[in-house]
């Protein structure tokens, strides 16, 4: 197997071309494995543990509406766009690797573009509105990420609830941004290289081995993205995790899975509890936190 | 870059009888086999070193392949039949004397001795940077050399640039599309028929390929139904010189023309896109036209639409509309 592919240029010195498509094989093959690993772990340790419905206070059920809002009409919107983008630029860019020939470049750029607006739109969003600490990583996450690992191994003590967003989701986040940015960067630059309506082609804008670099990393970002995608879709379809599929469709959660399964004080949701209410953050740190 | 030294590196070298036994051995050879036909593009390939397949497949003793056959609805040419053949052969010259100008065009009498239809199909591009081993596109990498201002691409294409601007040098093909051809292809699974303007693909498409042929494909017969025998034909092909060279623009037309006016034409220019183009807007154009100078003035003009040449290929959007607006006014045939 091969990591990256050379190629000899007219000036007889060896430039780097891209990533090895070897590699796609091995990304299908860490997803498909990252999806045993789990399903033999759920199976094991996880199922029937509960998130903790016992400990659901009825005091605070009474307080709260039937359904939260987790994600906001924005948050929503952004994720579908980004689904529908990614989605286009995954099979326009691995079909044809994989022998399915049809135009593909025009659809991959356009699909790249959408893509890029949305992940604009996104961290001005995020930035200005929902707030970058949604998605930090605190200490108090990776004790929990810690007892996690502890419970795969046997240990009786279980994690504590996380707050809007638990660990995983956060490192699954990060792991998206880095692949997907790395992917768009690069792929803007290479746009260089294809005639659209708003200029003509010029491949020589940057040098051979300058535009090998460029090719490694979109083929990396690309690559990782397959994998990550493959376990994102994964954790959708599973049936414990249907809610919070759900509530990317609706916007909302029950009260009851919000007590079982985030910790009300790192989460705190205030608000009216009458049936057809859909729950307001209390406070503005918490507004911003509860309309991501 | 392709090292000429005029020595093929060494390959196994397998002459089967029937197109069974060159299919069984191209299934079990997979991508490591090619396909040889008369070898006049096959053996540049070798000699330059860009090609170096381990197994070639020799088509040339399959019996099947070859000769010229008249069926109920047409005639069958098999792909191994040669282009002195094709172009000598009395009812291709009366019935499809397009085919047999188009043959008669190619290189030089001793390559149409050698070289056979099936192989003047499936060639490869003649792009030189291409075919001197850089690694372009096509040939896998991520630029195109031809597509730059101070580029020699006077030979490029006109149409249909994706990233590669490489033509199709075929001066057959324009023909046998115009003469709505079915190329016959087998495989070790299943025989399929293909319409010969589908048999061409462009860079949008396949950037690595030519035509729909995969490994392990044979084009065993070209079928060419009775549609368009006896239409009024016209095939013109401008290259730098006179023989042994590759068209810089060819047009092949055939129109079935009464009491003056078009009723159906097929028109198709060669060496304008990475696969014969097919003037489809200028065939309904002339449909219900008289054969005049307005109308074969209007298909030149009609058939240059969308060009768009590269820094040194201007000169083929003029060529390209009058070649058209030539084989309107039917000068020759």
């Amino acid at each position: 197997m091969e990591w990256l592919r050379w190629e000899r240029n007219p000036w007889g010195q060896e430039i780097l071309i891209g990533l090895s498509w070897d590699l796609v094989w091995v990304a299908v093959g860490a997803g498909a494995l990252l999806v045993v690993a789990h399903a033999i772990v759920y199976l094991w340790r996880w199922r029937g543990l509960g998130a903790g419905a016992a400990a659901i206070r009825e005091s605070l059920l009474k307080q709260l509406p039937e359904r939260i809002l987790r994600h906001s009409l924005a948050s929503r919107l952004f994720h579908w766009v980004m689904a529908v983008s990614v989605l286009t630029l995954l099979f326009t860019a691995f079909l044809p690797i994989w022998g399915v020939k049809f135009p593909w470049v025009t659809a991959h750029w356009i699909a790249g573009l959408v893509l890029t607006a949305a992940i604009i739109f996104h961290v001005i969003h995020a930035s200005f509105w929902k707030g970058l600490s949604l998605m930090w990583i605190g200490s108090q996450d990776l004790t929990d990420g810690w007892l996690a690992v502890k419970q795969v191994l046997g240990s009786a003590a279980p994690p504590g609830k996380p707050g809007k967003n638990p660990l995983e989701n956060k490192l699954f986040h990060h792991s998206v941004a880095v692949a997907t940015l790395a992917t768009i960067v690069t792929g803007l630059i290479m746009m260089a290289k294809v005639d659209t309506p708003w200029w003509h082609r010029n491949p020589y804008v940057l040098a051979d081995a300058t535009w090998g670099i460029i090719y490694v990393v979109h083929g990396a970002g690309s690559v990782a993205l397959l994998t990550l995608i493959m376990a994102h879709l994964y954790f959708a379809v599973r049936p414990e995790k249907r809610w919070i599929t759900l509530s990317m469709l609706h916007g909302w959660i029950s009260r009851e899975r919000y007590l079982e399964h985030h910790d009300h004080a790192r989460w705190p949701v205030g608000g009216d509890a009458s049936a057809a209410s859909v729950a307001q953050p209390r406070d503005a740190g918490a507004r911003r936190a509860g309309a991501s | 870059m392709a090292i000429i030294q005029d020595m093929m590196p060494a390959f196994e070298l397998f002459q089967p009888a029937s197109v069974t036994d060159a299919l069984a051995l191209l299934n079990r050879h997979g991508k490591e086999a090619w396909v040889l036909a008369g070898g006049m593009d096959s053996l540049d390939w070798f000699k330059d070193r860009v090609k170096r397949p381990k197994v070639v497949v020799d088509l040339s003793q399959i019996k099947d392949l070859k000769g010229i056959r008249q069926q109920k609805d047409g005639i069958e040419i098999g792909a191994m039949t040669t282009l002195t053949q094709v172009s000598a052969n009395s009812l291709i010259q009366s019935r499809y004397g397009l085919l047999a100008q188009a043959a008669r065009k190619v290189a030089t009498p001793q390559i149409r001795n050698q070289g056979t239809i099936g192989g003047n199909v499936s060639q490869d591009t003649r792009c030189w940077y291409y075919r001197d081993g850089m690694p372009c596109y096509r040939a896998g990498g991520n630029t195109c050399y031809a597509d730059t201002p101070t580029a020699m691409n006077r030979e490029h294409c006109l149409f249909e640039a994706d990233r590669c601007v490489a033509v199709s040098p075929s001066d057959t093909a324009p023909a046998l599309i115009a003469l709505d051809a079915k190329f016959v292809i087998r495989n070790s699974k299943a025989e399929r028929v293909v319409e010969a303007e589908d048999f061409f693909i462009g860079p949008k498409v396949d950037i690595k390929r030519m035509t729909v042929l995969q490994p392990g494909d044979i084009l065993t017969t070209i079928r060419i139904p009775a549609t368009w025998a006896g239409a009024r034909f016209y095939f013109e092909k401008v290259a730098d010189r006179d023989a042994w060279d590759f068209a810089l623009v060819n047009v092949a037309s055939a129109m079935i023309v009464e009491g003056g006016s078009i009723k159906q034409a097929r028109i198709v220019v060669g060496g304008v896109a990475a696969r014969p183009w097919r003037l489809k807007p200028v065939e309904d154009s002339l449909r219900g036209e008289r054969v005049s100078e307005e109308s074969a003035e209007l298909a030149g003009q009609t058939a240059i639409w969308g060009a768009k040449p590269l820094n040194y290929n201007h000169y083929k959007v003029l060529l390209m509309r009058n070649l058209v607006k030539r084989s309107v006014r039917g000068v020759k045939i």
